[in-house]
């Protein structure tokens, strides 16, 4: 099997007194697209940047392409990608001028046009990024990391600040890097996001990792307890599978036999030529996990 | 991609970019100009004994200062400026993480401001001829004369990198840099020649700093009085090597918080 990608064991990084990353463990594959998600403050950015070469880490192990992030050589930089939180560009040169510049820093860059094509700023070619919309500025930032044609793209909150097209837009063109093969690490405070582009993903919450996994399982979310509420006009003759009456009426139950427990409601219900009213079934979203998880910070901005 | 090509690229990228903001350029070259009309207005009608012996009218004595003050305006303080707003814009954080090395993306934008420097200089000193009948070097004299305008360009670019590390964020940079190189463009003669009641502490100040030193070496290229030292030259160069070595070691690439 081929070497991880990045490996990180340990991770430790102090501001002064302050602890913002506390000992994290993280391993990303060739060709995935793994997501470190956590509120503002929790510590993506200042690993990001330890694994981009930005920071010098306090303790721990991390590789990143085989090699020590702190001391990444010239050839190794030229394999890896980055778009920073925020950055800038010369607001006088113009989106080719731009990419075409930092191509020139790789050894095997990919064509311009094809890069414009990538992040959908064809009509935006010839403009100067002076008058490019900040969605558009921040196509410009991705453009710029694929010019180099990067085997490992860091994308660090890509889209804080979007609008939701501009965020569907965005999604998409990850989707395409993902089809390109290229391995991406990824840092968002949007649930969604992670669920929508990341095979992997890694909560993190005060400088540490909380739960790992795939978004479908992260956090026991497969096994969790299915919810179903419901109200009836009459309960009697009600089969008693654990329900509990909430404040306005409705009954709440949990299960781990969801069919089991409806068949045995809907059947009560047809005898009885009645109805179960306002049902509803869920299980915890993401979300759910995810605020469990963070001590309910999600989304505080 | 050769290094010295990859800086030579960047060099045409910073050059794009330059005469695309026409406000900083327009200033960058009507500075010197202006302050030449507006000195020699002032002050230009007499004569001024540059060395023993040696008079010269003011109006030309102008040229030559106005050619080091338009160096140094195009160099220092034009890098130390626009290098501070790029680094607080996020710019300089992106270019480190590319495998451009350091010295290229920094060598282009000090040999950018080179380039700017010889063609002030030129303008400048066309500028004196066409309206204040001044020399223009030739021969070796205008070799040394090169030299200089190369030398100082440079090192006064190499202080301007330097500088940015003590500036906090693109709104102190004007100030600071001002705080900086204008009372030594005073207290070097830039503005107002030294006379013989010249303090005895503004002359120190003057030959401990490398402005007056500069200036001196840009004068004897375009009137060959006083004579042309070498040692002028060197005093600028061994300025322009401690900034490099300050700049190496205190440089940043990130926006300071």
């Amino acid at each position: 099997m081929a070497e991880p990608v990045i490996q990180v064991r340990g991770l430790r990084k102090s501001y002064g007194e302050v602890e913002a990353v506390r000992g994290i463990d993280l391993t990303v594959e060739q060709g995935e697209v793994f997501a470190l998600l956590g509120p503002n403050g929790a510590g993506k950015t200042t690993t990001v940047e330890i694994l981009e070469g930005y920071r010098q880490r306090t303790a721990g192990e991390a590789h990143v392409l085989s090699k020590d992030p702190a001391k990444l050589d010239r050839a190794t930089k030229a394999r890896i990608g980055i778009v920073l939180q925020s950055t800038g560009v010369d607001p006088f040169l113009t989106v080719r001028e731009t990419i075409d510049m930092y191509r020139g820093y790789y050894p095997h860059p990919r064509p311009v046009d094809e890069v414009i094509e990538v992040v959908g700023l064809k009509e935006k070619r010839d403009a100067r990024v002076n008058k490019l919309s900040g969605g558009q500025q921040r196509r410009l930032d991705v453009a710029i990391a694929l010019a180099g044609d990067p085997e490992l793209l860091f994308l660090d909150e890509p889209t804080t600040g979007f609008d939701p097209s501009a965020r569907r837009n965005a999604w998409q063109i990850v989707r395409n890097l993902i089809s390109l093969g290229k391995t991406v690490f990824l840092t968002t405070h949007y649930m969604d996001e992670a669920q929508y582009l990341a095979k992997r993903v890694a909560v993190i919450a005060k400088g540490v990792i909380v739960a790992e996994g795939p978004p479908a399982t992260i956090g026991g979310r497969d096994t969790a307890q299915t919810v179903i509420r419901f109200r009836v006009e009459d309960g009697q003759g009600l089969p008693s599978l654990g329900q509990v009456p909430l404040g306005d009426g409705t009954l709440e139950l949990r299960t781990e036999h969801p069919t089991k427990v409806l068949h045995e409601l809907t059947v009560w219900a047809l005898d009885r030529g009645g109805e179960l009213e306002a049902v509803e079934v869920y299980r915890p979203t993401l979300e759910d996990i995810y605020l469990e998880l963070t001590g309910g910070e999600a989304g505080a901005e | 991609m050769s290094d010295v090509a990859l800086a030579l690229r960047q060099v045409r990228y910073t050059n794009k970019a330059f005469w695309r903001n026409p406000g900083a350029a327009f200033f960058t070259f009507a500075f010197p100009l202006m302050f030449l009309v507006i000195f020699t207005s002032l002050l230009g009608s007499g004569t001024i004994e540059v060395a023993p012996g040696v008079f010269i009218k003011q109006s030309t004595y102008y040229v030559a200062a106005m050619s080091a003050f338009a160096v140094i305006t195009a160099s220092y303080t034009n890098i130390a400026i626009s290098v501070v707003f790029q680094r607080d814009a996020g710019i300089l954080k992106r270019t480190k993480g590319t495998p451009l090395p350091s010295w290229a993306y920094l060598g282009g934008r000090v040999l950018h401001v080179l380039i700017i420097a010889v063609l002030l200089v030129i303008i400048t000193s066309a500028f004196g001829v066409v309206f204040y009948s001044a020399n223009v070097p030739s021969g070796v004299l205008l070799l040394k004369f090169t030299a200089v305008v190369v030398v100082g360009a440079m090192s006064f670019a190499a202080l301007g990198l330097a500088t940015t590390a003590i500036v906090p964020n693109p709104d102190a940079a004007p100030p600071v840099v001002n705080a900086i190189i204008l009372p030594l463009l005073f207290l070097s003669g830039i503005f107002i020649p030294f006379g013989v009641d010249t303090p005895e502490w503004i002359r120190t100040v003057a030959r401990v700093f490398p402005v007056k030193h500069f200036a001196d070496a840009m004068r004897a290229g375009f009137y060959g009085a006083p004579e042309f030292l070498w040692r002028d030259v060197l005093v600028v160069a061994i300025w322009g090597l401690a900034g490099l070595i300050l700049a190496a070691r205190f440089f940043t690439w990130e926006p300071k918080k």
